[in-house]
């Protein structure tokens, strides 16, 4: 057990270590200029200084990026059951979604600047519409994923669509699903910064932005240190959610030794 | 001989059954595909009594499981007439028992809420069903599984669940497709004799496809062997041994003589020879 610890934080947190300590004794040495590259200690000085502040802005853009997730779960969620469950609303709606999605979100954002106004809102549904796709395609490629005897199963058995929804489809989807949403998270983490490099006064995006315009190099890499962590922080959440709303699939890769 | 005697006289020809008949079959036909589809039933003509353990025996692809498949009400015969009670089979009847090669237990329930799956989707009620579910998994020795997840059972016991779940509403057609052929020898025989005990407990009528020739003779009143795609019935056989059955009947001369008798057909359709 202990050394099975050591070996799943040990060994990662040495070759961070390791990689810090060289990009210090880089910097210290004047190999890398410190408006290009400041070193890990001012970076960490730059943090130190406000922490409230650095708080602030990193509770805004998780906020932002955590409302727009949240709204791509239930909108993705919904838009896949409906486009598998009514095969008429997949021909008639899954062209379009893919056209809209091949749209660079980058490019709307302004549009959402104007029909939403400079507040979070905005950010939100960039956050929500870079995040949706990766939601609907898992969502959708799951619940098509129940094996042919599981469905005969439930046909004897004259189980209500709703049934077979709830019961078999829904349970088969959710491995699929959370790979989705792994991936929708991150981007979410995306969209907020973007939604937030277009016009904001908060944020980690903002605070990115305004210490660029004063060739402030440690604060634009502190900002981004604290980017990094909250994507790591993010992920391991879902991961911890993953497992307690999976627990037969957690116990099957136990039991197989994965 | 006598035995030999007895089994040539007693094999009928197909339609021709004692009983009033439970299931009908008139010149069953399935093509899949279209008009120039694979013909997988030929035509299919048999009565099926009630109580009567049916054996479906016959190569692979011969179209037993299709036939199995259109009693169930998953396909719809392309030609010809199937009744069930008199009525045709229009999608799958009230409270059939079903059970697959593979035991399509669902992962994420525990093995009581597998067993009580027919209960919950036919909207009969969890509850009343609970003490049944329980004694059935009583019966195959499944008592102290019944809150785990079916991942902690192995193949065996997995099956077995499933059998229970197939007898949960007490059906009185249970329709089991090679729910054995994907299990290891001894558990196979342990399951058989598990199945045989089970089916003399409740004398529902079953229809059992199979492609193993003991396993048929083991646990059939009767034996409607296909014959090779486009399947149709090359023989139909009673099965005339002792209702309680062990295991040691397969190494009785009548048991053999079964045996014997239908490998020749097998040979004689060629699928097999020495």
């Amino acid at each position: 057990m202990q050394t099975n610890t050591l070996k799943r934080f040990g060994i990662p947190l040495l070759g961070a270590l390791a990689f810090l300590l060289l990009w210090e004794l880089a910097t210290d040495i004047g190999a890398v200029r410190p408006i290009i590259l400041p070193s890990p200690s001012s970076i960490f000085r730059e943090l130190a200084s406000e922490p409230a502040w650095f708080a602030e802005q990193a509770v805004f853009t998780v906020g932002v990026a955590l409302l727009g997730f949240g709204l791509a779960v239930i909108v993705g969620v919904v838009f896949a059951i409906a486009i598998v469950e009514w095969p008429l609303l997949d021909r008639l709606l899954f062209p379009l979604f893919i056209a809209l999605n091949s749209v660079p979100k980058v490019a709307i954002a302004p549009l959402f600047i104007i029909w939403f106004g400079t507040g979070a809102e905005p950010k939100i549904a960039i956050a929500a519409l870079i995040a949706v796709f990766a939601i609907v395609i898992d969502t959708a490629l799951g619940l098509h994923s129940v094996p042919p005897d599981q469905l005969d199963l439930a046909k004897v058995l004259r189980g209500s669509r709703l049934k077979v929804l709830l019961r078999i489809k829904m349970y088969c989807a959710l491995p699929h699903m959370f790979a989705g949403f792994k991936v929708a998270l991150s981007l979410s983490l995306v969209g907020a910064i973007v939604g937030e490099f277009v016009s904001s006064q908060k944020g980690l995006g903002f605070a990115i932005l305004t210490a660029q315009g004063s060739f402030d190099t440690p604060r634009v890499f502190a900002a981004i240190f604290i980017l990094s962590l909250l994507g790591v922080a993010l992920i391991g959440a879902l991961d911890v959610i993953e497992r307690m709303a999976l627990p037969w699939h957690a116990s099957q890769r136990k039991a197989t030794g994965h | 001989m006598a035995a030999l005697d007895r089994l040539s006289v007693q094999s009928f020809a197909p339609g021709v059954v004692p009983e009033r008949a439970m299931i009908s079959a008139s010149g069953v036909q399935k093509r899949f595909g279209g008009p120039t589809g694979l013909l997988a039933l030929e035509s299919v003509s048999l009565d099926i009594a009630e109580g009567e353990f049916v054996s479906l025996l016959g190569p692979s692809g011969c179209g037993k499981s299709t036939f199995l498949r259109c009693l169930a009400g998953l396909e719809k015969p392309t030609a010809g007439e199937l009744l069930l009670d008199d009525k045709p089979i229009n999608g799958p009847p009230e409270k059939l028992g079903i059970a697959f090669q593979r035991d399509a237990l669902l992962d994420w329930f525990s093995v009581l809420e597998n067993v009580l799956l027919p209960a919950d989707f036919g909207g009969y009620g969890r509850k009343a069903y609970e003490p049944r579910a329980r004694e059935l998994l009583a019966m195959v020795g499944l008592k102290d599984f019944a809150d785990v997840y079916p991942s902690a059972l192995s193949g065996g016991m997995r099956q077995r669940a499933a059998i229970c779940r197939s007898l949960l509403l007490e059906p009185r057609l249970l329709l089991m497709d090679e729910p054995f052929g994907a299990l290891d020898a001894l558990t196979r025989d342990q399951l058989n004799v598990d199945l045989h005990h089970l089916w003399q407990r409740q004398r529902m009528t079953v229809g059992f496809v199979t492609h193993s020739i003991s396993e048929a003779v083991f646990l059939s009143t009767r034996i409607v062997v296909f014959s090779a795609r486009p399947g149709k019935v090359a023989e139909d056989i009673r099965v005339d041994l002792p209702d309680d059955r062990k295991l040691a009947l397969r190494d009785t001369p009548d048991f053999i003589r079964y045996a014997h008798h239908i490998r020749g057909l097998f040979e004689k359709m060629g699928l097999i020879h020495d």
